[in-house]
C-alpha cells in the first residue's frame, strides 16, 4: 500500500460515542466515512452529488447531506445518524410515526426521510401544516412513492412530540412490528 | 373457498409491516452495506460516446494510483463460459462485460477499477482517460430503418385486432385522429445496482439487489460455466426497482468479474450517472390513435398504432398497444407496433411496461373524441365499457370496473365537472381543470414453490425465494401463510430474499403476491395435509379416523370438520408421532384451463384535478382519487401504498420524467436526480385511493390480482386531460411542461 504515511486524524462524536480514525485520503465524505470506515450504514447513498437526501444526517443538530461534507472539516463534530435515534428498543416518535404511516416502501429512502423529519421538527418551520411540511421535506427523493404517508407521519410524530401532557417516547420495536 | 380463508385472521388486516422496525432504524441491510473482510472497492469508467470502439486506457495512470490494485479491462477481464451476446431465452438481454472494445451506447462499461477504497477506485477510474474511435450515433425515434418486430413486451403478438377496422371507420359518425409522444423514462430506483461477490473456488456468495433470485442465479451460472448451485444470492431487502432489477445488469456482473480477477471480496455501486444506460430504460413512444364513434358515442374503430425505438443489439420493445386490446369495446380494433433501431442501451420493462405510455395515449384520445361528441368523458367511458375482453370475446375473471367509476366519481365530484374547458378558477385566479381515466393492469402468474415447515414447538417456517422491493412481501406473504396454517402471525417464521430458498418466481408484472403467496398457500395445505394424515390415522387421536370429514387448522390445532369441539394440537400430533416437525412444499401458478376461458385484468377509475397559473403556465395537482379493483386485498394498507406509488409515477410520466438526449453526441443530457426530474414531495397532492371489493373465483384459489403498477395507468391520462379541461389547450407531448402550455 502506498497511501501517505500520516494521514488525517479526526475525532467525531457519533450517536453520542466518541469515534477517532484516520483517515488515509482527504477526499472521503462525511457519508462514507460512515458507511465504510464506521460501520454505520444506516445512511444511504442514492447519487452521491446531494441530489437525494437518502444521506441526511444531523450535523450538530442541524440535517445535512452526508454525501457532501468532507470528513476532514469536520473534526470535532458530533453526528446523529437513523442508529442514533431509537433509544433501545423503543423507536424515536419519528419513527414509529414512519412504521404506523406507512412512510416507507423499499426503506432506502427511509434513514435519510427520518433524519429529515427529526431535523425539520427540530427547525420548527413547519409545525403542523402539511403543505410546509411537504416542502420542506422535498429535499428526500422517495422513488418508491411513500409521500402521502411520510407526510402523515411527519405530522403525527410532531403532534406526538409537542403534545403538553404525553412525554416523549415511542413504541416499543414489539408493539411497532 | 372457505369462509375462514376470505374473511383470515389475518389476511385482510392492515398490519403494519414486518419489516418496518429494521428499516426504521438503519438495522435493514441492503446489497451495499455488506462488507466482508478483506473486501476491495471497484468502480467502472464508461463510455463517454455512443457509437464506436476504444482505443486506448490509460492503465499505466490507473495503476499508479495509491491504493489501486487492479484495473479491469477487455484486455484481462475473467473469460465467460459464454458469450454475453447469447440469447438461450427470451429474457436473456445482451450484456456489456467488457469481452470486447466496442461501444454500442453511451455510459456503457468500458472498465473497472479496484482499490483499496472508494476514492481510490473513483480516481482511478478518472485517470483511465480514454480515447475512442467514434462513429456517428442514431439515436432518434424513427431516426433509422423502420421494422415490425416480431413480438412485443414479454412476448406478446406485435399485431392483433378485430372486426373491419376500415368498415368501422367508415361507418363511424365522428373520427378522431392524433399522436402523442412519450418521452424516454429511466428507473431510478433509490438504490443503485450494486454487487458484494466474493468467490470461494468456484462458489459464488454474492449480496445483488433482484427482483427475481432464481432468474438471476440462472443467468449467473451459465455466464461462469458453474452449476446454479454454486450462486447464492442473498437479497433481503432492495431499495426499489420498477423492472430495472428485474435481470441482472452488466454492472452488477462486472462487480462479480472483478472479485474473481482479483481474488478477493469487491463491492462495486453504480453510480447515479451511471445508470442512464446499461441498467435499462422505458424508450420514447409516438403513438398515433384513430378512433371512429357513433353519435351516441359507441366505437365503431379503434386503431392504435406505436412507434418505439430499441437499441440497436438487442430486442425489447414497449408494448403500447396492449391496452386497446383489452379495454374498451369497439366494433374494430387494430393494434400495430414498428420499432427503429437506436445506439441506446437496450430498453427494457419498467413498471406497467406498455401499459403506462399506452394508456396515457388512448386515454387522451378518448377525451378528445368525448369533445368532439359531446359527450360527458366518464359517459363516453361507459358506453364502450367491455363486458368481455374485447378482441378474444372472453368473459372477465371479474371486474368491477364499473363500481370504480361509480365510486371515485361519486367521491371526486365529478358529476359537477363542465364539458367545456377553463370554465373553473379557484381563489387565486388559478385555472382549474378536471379529467379522469381508466386504469388497468393484466393479473399475471409466474410460477413459484414454497415450502412450510410445521415444528412440534407450535411454530412454523415458511420459505420462498421470493423478493420484497417495498411492495410488502415480509408482510403479506406471513399473513398468507399464517391464515394458511390457522397460527398467529407471530408464530411464522418467514424466510425470503435468498436464492438458495425455493424458486419464488418473480417481483414484477404485478405477478409478485399473486405467485409466491398462491405457492405459500400451497405449501402450508400440503404441510397440514401431512399433519392431518398422522393424526387420523392414530388410534391415540381424537382426530382418529376423521379422514372422510376432514380438518381445519385453526389456533395452532386442527379439528374435526364436522365436530370442532374434536381436536388437538399441531404440538400433541407431532409429539405422539415422535417427530420434529412435518415439511411439505406448494406450487404457485396460473392454472392453465381458466386462464384460458376467463380473461384476467385488475381495474380502476382515477380523477384528477390541477391547477394551472394561467399567466405562467405552472401546473399542480391537486388532487388524485383512485377506486381500484384488484381481486381480494391481503393487506390495505400496504396496498394502498401500492397505488399511492403508482398515482404518483403518473404524475411522473404526465409532468415530469424526461430522458432528454443529445442526438449529436447520443448521451443522456441530464443524468441525475436534479435534472432528470421524478415529483418530490411537494409535487404531491392530496391522494386517496379507494379500495373497490372485488371477488375472484377464478384468478387464483386465493382471488389475489397484483396492484404494483396500476396506479400510473389512468392516472397520467386524467392529468393530461384535467390540463386540457383547465387551459383549452391539448398537448400531446409528455411530459407536459410549462413550455408546451405557453407557446
Ligand atoms: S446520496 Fe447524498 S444526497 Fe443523494
Ligand atoms: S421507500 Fe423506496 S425510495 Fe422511498
Amino acid at each position: 500500500m502506498s497511501f501517505p504515511e500520516t494521514g488525517f486524524p479526526i475525532t467525531l462524536t457519533v450517536n453520542g460515542e466518541s469515534r477517532s480514525l484516520v483517515l488515509e485520503d482527504a477526499r472521503v465524505t462525511l457519508l462514507d466515512a460512515l458507511r465504510e470506515r464506521l460501520d454505520l450504514t444506516g445512511s444511504k447513498k442514492g447519487c452521491d452529488r446531494g441530489q437525494c437526501g437518502a444521506c441526511t444526517v444531523l450535523l450538530d443538530g442541524v440535517r445535512i447531506n452526508a454525501c457532501l461534507a468532507l470528513a476532514v472539516s469536520h473534526d470535532g463534530a458530533s453526528i446523529t445518524t437513523i442508529e442514533g435515534l431509537a433509544d433501545g428498543d423503543v423507536l424515536h416518535p419519528v419513527q414509529a410515526a414512519f412504521v404506523d404511516h406507512d412512510g416507507f416502501q423499499c426503506g432506502f429512502c427511509t434513514p435519510g426521510q427520518i433524519m429529515s423529519a427529526v431535523g425539520l421538527i427540530r427547525e420548527g418551520q413547519a409545525g403542523d401544516d402539511p403543505e410546509r411540511v411537504r416542502e420542506g421535506m422535498s429535499g428526500n427523493l422517495c422513488r418508491c412513492g411513500a409521500y402521502a404517508g411520510i407526510t402523515e407521519a411527519v405530522l403525527a410524530a410532531h403532534a406526538a412530540m409537542h403534545a403538553p401532557d404525553v412525554l416523549p417516547g415511542g413504541h416499543l420495536i414489539e408493539d411497532a412490528a | 373457498m372457505s369462509e375462514r380463508m376470505r374473511h383470515g385472521a389475518s389476511i385482510g388486516q392492515p398490519l403494519t409491516r414486518r419489516d418496518g422496525p429494521a428499516k426504521v432504524t438503519g438495522a435493514a441491510r441492503y446489497s451495499a452495506d455488506f462488507h466482508p473482510a478483506g473486501m476491495l472497492h471497484a468502480v467502472m469508467a464508461v463510455s463517454a460516446i455512443a457509437r464506436g470502439r476504444v482505443v486506448h486506457l490509460d492503465v499505466a495512470a490507473a495503476e499508479a494510483h495509491p491504493g489501486v490494485v487492479a484495473v479491469m479491462t477487455p484486455e484481462n477481464a475473467p473469460t465467460l463460459a459464454k458469450s454475453p451476446d447469447e440469447k438461450d431465452n427470451p429474457f436473456a438481454f445482451r450484456l456489456d462485460l467488457l469481452q470486447n472494445s466496442g461501444v454500442r451506447y453511451a455510459n456503457q462499461p468500458i472498465g473497472v477499477v479496484i482499490a483499496d477504497t472508494l476514492e481510490a477506485a473513483t480516481e482511478g477510474a478518472a485517470l483511465l482517460s480514454p480515447r475512442y474511435e467514434a462513429e456517428a450515433p442514431g439515436v432518434e425515434l424513427g431516426g433509422g430503418e423502420i421494422f415490425v418486430p416480431d413480438s412485443v413486451g414479454a412476448g406478446t403478438p406485435t399485431e392483433q385486432g378485430a372486426g373491419d377496422i376500415e368498415a368501422g371507420f367508415a361507418s363511424a359518425a365522428t373520427r378522431m385522429e392524433a399522436t402523442y409522444e412519450t418521452a424516454a423514462q429511466y428507473h431510478n430506483a433509490l438504490e443503485p445496482h450494486t454487487s458484494v461477490a466474493q468467490w470461494d473456488g468456484d462458489r459464488l456468495t454474492l449480496h445483488t439487489p433482484t427482483q427475481a433470485l432464481w432468474i438471476a442465479k440462472g443467468r449467473l451460472a451459465g455466464l461462469f460455466g458453474i452449476p446454479e448451485g454454486n450462486v447464492h444470492i442473498v437479497s433481503h431487502y432492495l431499495g426499489g426497482g420498477f423492472g430495472s432489477k428485474g435481470f441482472i445488469s452488466s454492472p452488477q456482473i462486472l462487480g462479480i468479474m472483478a472479485a474473481r480477477l482479483v481474488g478477493r471480496p469487491v463491492k462495486l455501486v453504480t453510480r447515479r450517472e451511471q445508470m442512464f444506460g446499461p441498467v435499462g430504460h422505458r424508450a420514447s413512444t409516438r403513438q398515433t390513435l384513430k378512433l371512429g364513434a357513433k353519435a351516441d358515442g359507441t366505437l365503431t374503430a379503434l386503431d392504435h398504432h406505436t412507434l418505439t425505438l430499441t437499441s440497436r443489439h438487442d430486442d425489447f420493445v414497449e408494448a403500447c398497444g396492449l391496452i386497446a386490446r383489452h379495454l374498451y369495446a369497439s366494433e374494430a380494433i387494430s393494434t400495430t407496433h414498428a420499432v427503429s433501431r437506436a445506439d441506446i442501451g437496450t430498453p427494457i420493462f419498467m413498471r406497467a411496461p406498455g401499459e403506462a405510455p399506452g394508456s396515457v395515449a388512448v386515454e387522451s384520445a378518448l377525451d378528445e373524441l368525448a369533445l368532439a361528441l359531446d359527450m360527458d368523458p366518464l359517459d363516453l367511458r361507459l358506453k364502450n365499457y367491455a363486458e368481455v375482453e374485447p378482441i378474444t370475446h372472453r368473459p372477465f375473471s371479474s371486474k368491477a370496473l364499473r363500481e370504480c367509476y361509480a365510486q371515485g366519481a361519486e367521491r371526486f365530484g365529478w358529476g359537477k365537472r363542465p364539458k367545456q374547458p377553463r370554465q373553473m378558477r379557484d381563489e387565486d385566479g388559478l385555472l382549474v381543470g378536471w379529467g379522469m381515466g381508466t386504469a388497468t393492469y393484466p393479473a399475471g402468474m409466474m410460477q413459484g414453490e414454497a415450502r412450510a415447515t410445521i415444528r412440534a414447538d407450535g411454530t412454523a417456517l415458511v420459505e420462498t425465494a421470493a423478493q420484497d422491493m417495498g411492495q410488502g412481501a415480509w408482510t403479506v406473504l406471513a399473513q398468507i401463510a399464517a391464515d394458511g396454517l390457522g397460527l398467529d402471525g407471530d408464530r411464522v417464521e418467514l424466510r425470503i430474499g435468498d436464492s438458495d430458498l425455493p424458486n419464488g418466481g418473480l417481483a414484477g408484472g404485478s405477478t409478485g403476491t399473486a405467485t409466491s403467496g398462491s405457492a405459500v398457500h400451497a405449501a402450508t395445505q400440503a404441510a397440514l395435509a401431512q399433519l392431518e394424515d398422522l393424526a387420523v390415522n392414530d388410534r391415540a387421536s381424537p382426530l382418529y379416523g376423521a379422514g372422510n370429514a376432514g380438518t381445519v387448522a385453526e389456533n395452532g390445532r386442527l379439528a374435526r370438520r364436522d365436530d370442532p369441539t374434536r381436536s388437538e394440537s399441531f404440538s400433541e400430533i407431532l409429539a405422539r408421532a415422535g417427530k420434529d416437525s412435518v415439511e411439505a412444499k406448494g406450487t404457485g401458478a396460473g392454472e392453465p384451463a381458466s386462464r384460458k376461458t376467463y380473461a384476467m385484468h385488475a381495474h380502476g377509475a382515477v380523477y384528477a384535478e390541477v391547477k394551472v397559473d394561467p399567466d405562467l403556465g405552472q401546473i399542480r395537482v391537486t388532487r388524485l382519487v383512485g377506486a381500484f379493483a384488484a381481486g381480494r386485498i391481503v393487506n390495505p394498507r400496504l396496498v394502498r401504498s401500492q397505488y399511492y406509488g403508482g398515482m404518483i409515477w403518473g404524475v411522473s410520466l404526465a409532468l415530469h420524467e424526461h430522458a432528454v438526449l443529445d442526438t449529436r453526441s447520443g448521451r443522456v443530457m441530464n443524468p441525475n436526480l436534479a435534472e432528470y426530474h421524478v415529483p418530490v414531495n411537494a409535487d404531491v397532492p392530496s391522494l386517496e385511493a379507494i379500495l373497490v371489493e372485488e371477488h375472484d373465483p377464478h384468478v387464483n384459489p386465493l382471488g389475489i390480482k397484483g396492484v404494483g403498477e396500476i396506479g400510473i395507468t389512468g392516472t397520467a391520462g386524467a392529468i393530461a386531460n384535467a390540463v386540457w379541461h383547465a387551459t383549452g389547450t391539448r398537448v400531446r407531448d409528455f411530459p407536459i411542461t410549462l413550455d408546451k402550455l405557453l407557446g
